[in-house]
């Protein structure tokens, strides 16, 4: 985020021998470039190489097929499963941190905090597995409670959404508390001097100063359940169609064969739905921002 | 304005230099280890072309190191083999990515030409080997025992052979489940409820891909048709028997998956590391889908220890390396022929699974058919 300020630095006159070396600004961010250069720049070219050639000549065609049949049903899959997390573990956790914030126990805010930043980084194949001794068929509540005759299954669209759930309101949590902390008492006193009700005090103080916060953590959890895959691989792979699961198939499978480049396709198509979310988060973000100035 | 113009423009000075030199980083071949004999390796189709089986050793030897992948340790008693390997020749194996698949290998063999991290050697599955073969990916060897692997199961150069393969087979935890299934249509009885799993996706994982194939033949399907297969398990799930759970040593182990639809070497294998673990593990091959599938060895073109990836396959077509796949249940091609001249070992024999019949096997354009269809069509049938 550049912050561009409508004062321009003010050059001071140069005193021989007290000279600055005149390194231009970007010369700090030099490693830093190098390496998303190398880490990030490399990949997105090949990938992007790769997604538009078939046996060496520019075609389309991988495009046009990540798009068809059950291609586009993982896609919209995925779209669908990352929005429900995103916003039900927004809401949820943004509650959860505004109980722990305005809480008066010390102890208890300590705890979630902690637990969240836990949480937060827990995934991959210990996560599924975690829940799958837990809740799976065979698991230990399933079987103490007799879950499984009341029609419960893990291994579905919804059970999957559980589990991210389960990491993503804990980084919704770390995201929101100090932007709730941010927001002074001062400000509700003095909305409440003015005779404004909690309702209006949120409505026109408290959500929008909150918005950038809000609107970050959202993407950012769209973002994590997106791009997940090892999770949903070890507990739902063969059920629930995932774009990041077809990817692996075609990618790295042992039955698919001449599929890369439709791999490669789908990971366009992944880039290409996280620029619309950040298309759309920026110019919200933008407007909101100006509150914190 | 003038700023920013210049941010731009180094910038892409940046990216410009960082890539070149990613591009030098990948492309910057280590320093070999593999002296060649007189560069025969790389062009010898036989042990002859070396002046015999004695001076491929000596010329392995000299190289020093193998470079194998994708070969999991508990998988067909590789773990054994790769020691007996070293053991025998004093070869350093180096043992890349155990878990990898059959693409991962062809990527490794495509993204790392003539490099000295490359693979010497690849298991692969059949398909893999016909397309990695039509893309010149082998080198073209005959084993010393070559005219003893039956017809159809080799590359008429020798750029591939099958090594080792086996039966579709479904295990199951006796202690779990109690009364284990014998066939597919067993499989649906309500009392497995959640239990049955697959190896696996079936678009992603070849075992499981056999399963739904087996599944095929067992609900009146061929192999030239493999939907019945896909509305078996479509109707599994609609059973609830369905588990999606990938099975692995793990779940197998704490019980999630008591029922694994998987190659009967890895079953067996299973019976094994969980006797005295609680865990009663029996096997079926299954009386009503009966599938049988090879992998294929084949040697890469550029293999950076030439010597030493031959000498790995004149080692695994040896009595000795056929009755180690043995020792891990999985049947060795060469056994037909070992069984006839009495080099088979007799108790791993017996203590394969059982099977009667000769297996039949899919032919090429068959099974890149069926594929197309499991992959177009196993989401809409078991999604939700």
């Amino acid at each position: 985020m550049t912050d561009i300020s409508p004062m321009a630095p003010v050059r001071l006159p140069r005193r021989a021998g007290g000279r600055r070396l005149g390194a231009p600004g970007w010369a700090a961010a030099l490693p830093l470039l190098i390496f998303v250069g190398l880490a990030f720049g490399v990949p997105a070219a090949a990938l992007l190489g790769g997604a538009f050639t078939s046996e060496g000549s520019f075609t389309t065609a991988n495009l046009t097929e990540s798009l068809q049949g059950a291609y586009l049903t993982a896609l919209l899959g995925s779209v669908k499963l990352s929005v429900l997390v995103a916003v039900t573990g927004a809401v949820l956790g943004t509650f959860l941190a505004q109980a722990v914030v305005t809480s008066r126990f010390r102890a208890l805010r300590e705890a979630v905090l902690t637990a969240s930043g836990v949480l937060a980084n827990f995934g991959g194949v210990p996560l599924a597995f975690a829940w799958i001794a837990t809740l799976g068929n065979s698991g230990v509540l399933t079987r103490g409670l007799g879950l499984g005759d009341a029609g419960w299954s893990l291994y579905s669209f919804w059970g999957l959404a559980l589990v991210y759930l389960y990491f993503s309101i804990p980084l919704m949590v770390l995201v929101m508390v100090p932007a709730l902390d941010g927001l002074r008492p001062q400000w509700r006193e003095a909305a409440r001097g003015n005779g404004a009700s909690a309702w209006q005090f949120w409505r026109y103080v408290g959500v929008p100063v909150l918005t950038p916060a809000l609107l970050g953590g959202v993407v950012l959890l769209f973002g994590g359940a997106f791009a997940a895959y090892a999770t949903a691989a070890a507990m739902v792979g063969t059920v629930v169609p995932l774009v990041t699961l077809q990817i692996a198939d075609a990618l790295t499978g042992n039955v698919l064969i001449g599929h890369e480049n439709v791999a490669l396709a789908l990971s366009f198509d992944m880039i290409v739905v996280a620029g619309l979310v950040m298309a759309v988060y920026l110019p919200l973000q933008r407007r909101s921002a100006r509150w914190l100035r | 304005m003038h700023s920013s113009r210049t941010r731009m423009v180094g910038l892409a000075a940046v990216l410009t230099v960082a890539t070149s030199l990613g591009a030098a980083c990948g492309a910057a071949p280590t320093a070999g280890t593999g002296v060649t004999a007189a560069g025969a390796g790389k062009t010898a189709t036989s042990a002859a072309d070396f002046g015999g089986l004695d001076e491929l050793v000596e010329a392995a030897k000299k190289e020093g190191r193998l470079n194998v992948i994708a070969l999991p340790p508990n998988w067909a008693n590789y773990g054994e083999i790769i020691s007996a390997f070293t053991a025998k020749y004093g070869i350093k194996v180096n043992s890349e990515n155990p878990d990898g698949s059959s693409q991962d290998e062809i990527n490794a063999v495509k993204t790392r030409k003539g490099q000295d991290r490359a693979p010497d050697v690849l298991d692969l599955g059949t398909a893999f080997a016909l397309s990695g073969a039509a893309e010149g990916l082998f080198a073209p060897y005959k084993v010393q025992s070559w005219d003893k692997i039956p017809e159809g199961q080799k590359d008429a150069d020798g750029a591939w052979y099958n090594d080792y393969g086996g039966y579709v087979s479904i295990g199951c935890d006796a202690k779990k489940v109690g009364n284990c299934p014998q066939s597919f249509a067993d499989l649906l009885k309500p009392e497995y409820k959640g239990q049955v799993a697959l190896n696996g996706n079936p678009t992603k994982a070849g075992a499981a891909f056999a399963g739904v194939y087996a599944a095929s033949l067992a609900n009146g399907g061929s192999f030239d048709d493999i939907q019945p297969g896909i509305e078996f398990f479509g109707k599994l799930k609609d059973a609830g028997n369905f588990n999606p759970v990938e099975s692995t040593p793990a779940t197998v182990q704490s019980g999630e998956t008591p029922i694994s639809i998987d190659w009967d070497y890895l079953n067996a294998g299973y019976t094994d590391e969980f006797t005295g673990k609680g865990v009663d593990w029996k096997i079926a091959v299954p009386s009503d889908g009966k599938y049988a599938q090879f992998y294929a060895q084949a040697i890469n073109k550029d293999a950076p220890h030439p010597a030493a990836a031959r000498l790995w396959q004149e080692f695994l077509y040896s009595p000795e390396g056929q009755n180690l796949w043995l020792k891990g249940y999985a049947r060795p091609v060469l056994l037909p022929a070992m069984q006839a001249d009495g080099s088979a070992d007799a108790t791993l024999v017996a203590k394969l699974p059982a099977v009667d019949g000769t297996p039949q096997f899919p032919t090429d354009a068959q099974v890149t058919k069926a594929k197309e269809v499991l992959a177009t069509g196993w989401g809409a049938a078991v999604s939700g």
